[in-house]
């Protein structure tokens, strides 16, 4: 398999009840690089990236066929603690979901949970990670406060800290900028950019301004389907289907 | 259009007024309710100390000895053993319906436990007659070592704590369900496993919504009256433990009101016994919601 693929999607089928959600998807998505997931509402974006990192266990009533590789790791069929290959994974939902403890536990609240304890390493990791997210010297002073005392910008970029400091490989971001105003989401997106090269990222957004902004690579779906999937150079400029033509035309929006 | 407006408004302010006077009676009618049962007991107090009611044990109207003791601690026990049953079970069952069950499955729970809090509590009263009585006299009496004739404290509790559960487990599953998935799957995505998450997260989130099921729950089978007398026994003369007869307060009201008023002031006293079981839940109430708010200050 290509070296500078970090996942790669086979066959992916996914059905909720009898409703057939996600069909036939193939995908391979670049080591880190960034990688833009677009599509019209409904069309399974989220839906994927919940598969991505077995969230999708979650329902019971979701039925997954197929093959998801992650480093040549079936991740769908494997013997490895599901636990360990959602660490791997950061992910970054629309709404920032601060955990209900204080911003010191909630940075390391992966870190304790598999067991890691000591203080003085903590504290080093938050100050590291809230550094790296542009939100240390906002909350410094106040790391023992609740979280959802923050604003939703400044959660998002807490739950973008927490996310990282499991230390994953690839992170996931649905929208993440959606319910941001613009200078969290400037932020957000300016992090991504940093990260850009050490991280495997996936954005679902739905700003192709944003998308052109920061993607590397594009990924583009319709009904559960992917209609075409490219360099995100090829794709803004020289999209091959004619539904991408139509979306980035604005069609559907 | 200005007309319409002015309409409207005089709508408004209808609909304002109206809605004032239902929240006022609202307000209002626990206040009313408390201060009639006081001045309605006031003639008992006037003639013996509060203190001497709460915390005497003799009860014999007939020499004017109204001491309320045993009938508070039946209450309290009844209501206590109920809650430690039916709090558990309901709080666990919630966590399974709500995180690992099927959806269908809950759909399929949902009309049942209605179904279940809505038979009236006679039929659960007869229901404890004939399958908790005989069981607490047969066969968990005689595990402890007990001689019982099943009507007891213990029998009361278990009657009562069937019969809040479908009401707990209500308001638990609809706690459990307004907990966002994305807080779920938050913890889930940094590493921890299902349990930790419901440990951590979850219940930490759920604690002030559980607490005001317990405390509603508890308020519930505090005054719980018809199905708690059917199987406590009504003793008057008490002895202590689970599996003695009791005699809770609003059996203690609903079997003797309208009877022997002729006696000087029984009809106070149970006035008074009325009175008690309304300040205990109104303090209950209290608590918890102090608990809450406290709580939520710290994680929020
Ligand atoms: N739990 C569920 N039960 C039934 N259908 C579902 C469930 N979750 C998602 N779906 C359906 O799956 C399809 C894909 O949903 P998904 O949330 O993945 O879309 P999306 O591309 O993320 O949309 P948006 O851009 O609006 O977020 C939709 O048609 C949705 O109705
Ligand atoms: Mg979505």
């Amino acid at each position: 398999m290509d070296n500078d693929i970090k996942i790669n999607i086979k066959d992916l089928n996914l059905f909720i009840g009898n409703k057939h959600i996600l069909k036939n998807i193939n995908i391979s998505i670049p080591n880190k690089k960034l990688t833009v997931i677009l599509g019209p509402s409904g069309c399974g974006k989220t839906t994927l990236l919940k598969t991505l990192n077995r969230l999708t266990d979650l329902y019971p009533e979701v039925k997954v066929k197929g093959n998801i590789f992650i480093d040549n790791e079936d991740i769908l069929h494997t013997n490895k603690n599901i636990t360990e290959i959602r660490k791997n994974m950061g992910l970054l939902s629309q709404q920032p979901y601060p955990l209900p403890m204080n911003i010191f536990r909630n940075v390391t609240y992966g870190l304790r949970i598999s067991g890691r304890r000591n203080r003085k390493i903590l504290k080093n990791r938050v100050e590291h990670y809230l550094k790296q997210v542009n939100l240390w010297d906002e909350v410094k002073d106040r790391l023992k406060d609740s979280a959802s005392q923050l604003s939703i910008g400044q959660q998002q970029r807490l739950c973008l800290a927490r996310g990282l400091a499991v230390d994953p490989e690839i992170i996931l971001a649905d929208e993440p900028t959606s319910a941001l105003d613009p200078i969290s989401s400037q932020t957000i997106e300016n992090e991504f950019l940093t990260f850009n090269g050490n991280y495997t990222i996936i954005v679902v957004t739905h700003s192709l301004r944003q998308a052109k902004r920061i993607a590397d690579y594009v990924i583009f779906m319709y009904l559960g389907e992917v209609i075409e999937q490219n360099s995100a150079d090829e794709f803004f400029n020289n999209p091959k289907e004619e539904k991408t033509k139509e979306y980035l035309k604005g069609i559907f929006n | 259009m200005k007309i319409t407006l002015i309409s409207r408004n005089s709508k408004d302010k209808f609909h304002f007024t109206w809605m004032t006077i239902c929240l006022i009676i609202i307000l209002f009618l626990p206040l009313l309710l408390g201060i009639g049962l006081y001045l309605k007991s006031k003639l008992l107090l006037d003639s013996t100390s509060v203190f001497d009611i709460l915390f005497s044990k003799e009860w014999s109207p007939i020499e004017g000895k109204f001491g309320m003791l045993p009938f508070i601690n039946s209450s309290l026990w009844v209501t206590i053993i109920a809650i430690l049953i039916a709090g558990p079970i309901c709080l666990f069952s919630a966590i399974h319906l709500t995180q690992y069950a099927k959806k269908s499955f809950l759909n399929f729970m949902h009309p049942i436990i209605d179904i279940l809090s809505g038979i009236p509590s006679v039929v659960y009263g007869v229901w404890g007659i004939l399958i908790i009585v005989p069981l607490v006299s047969k066969y968990i009496g005689p595990f402890f070592g007990k001689e019982t004739t099943g009507y007891s404290i213990l029998s009361g509790s278990i009657v009562l704590a069937v019969m809040i559960t479908p009401f707990i487990l209500n308001i638990l599953i609809d706690i459990f369900q307004t907990i966002p998935k994305e807080l779920q799957e938050a913890s889930l995505s940094l590493g921890a496993t299902k349990w930790q998450t419901i440990k951590k997260v979850i219940l930490k989130k759920a604690l002030p919504g559980i607490i005001s099921a317990i405390t509603l729950g508890i308020s519930r089978a505090f005054g719980e009256t018809m199905a708690v007398m059917m199987v406590v026994g009504n003793v008057t003369k008490l002895k202590y433990g689970v599996f003695q007869p009791g005699y809770p307060l609003p059996a203690l009201i609903a079997n003797n009101y309208g009877e022997m008023m002729s006696i000087p002031m029984y009809d106070s006293a149970l006035m008074f016994a009325a009175f008690i079981l309304f300040a205990i839940v109104l303090l209950f109430n209290f608590a918890s919601r102090l608990l809450i708010i406290k709580y939520e200050r710290e994680i929020k």
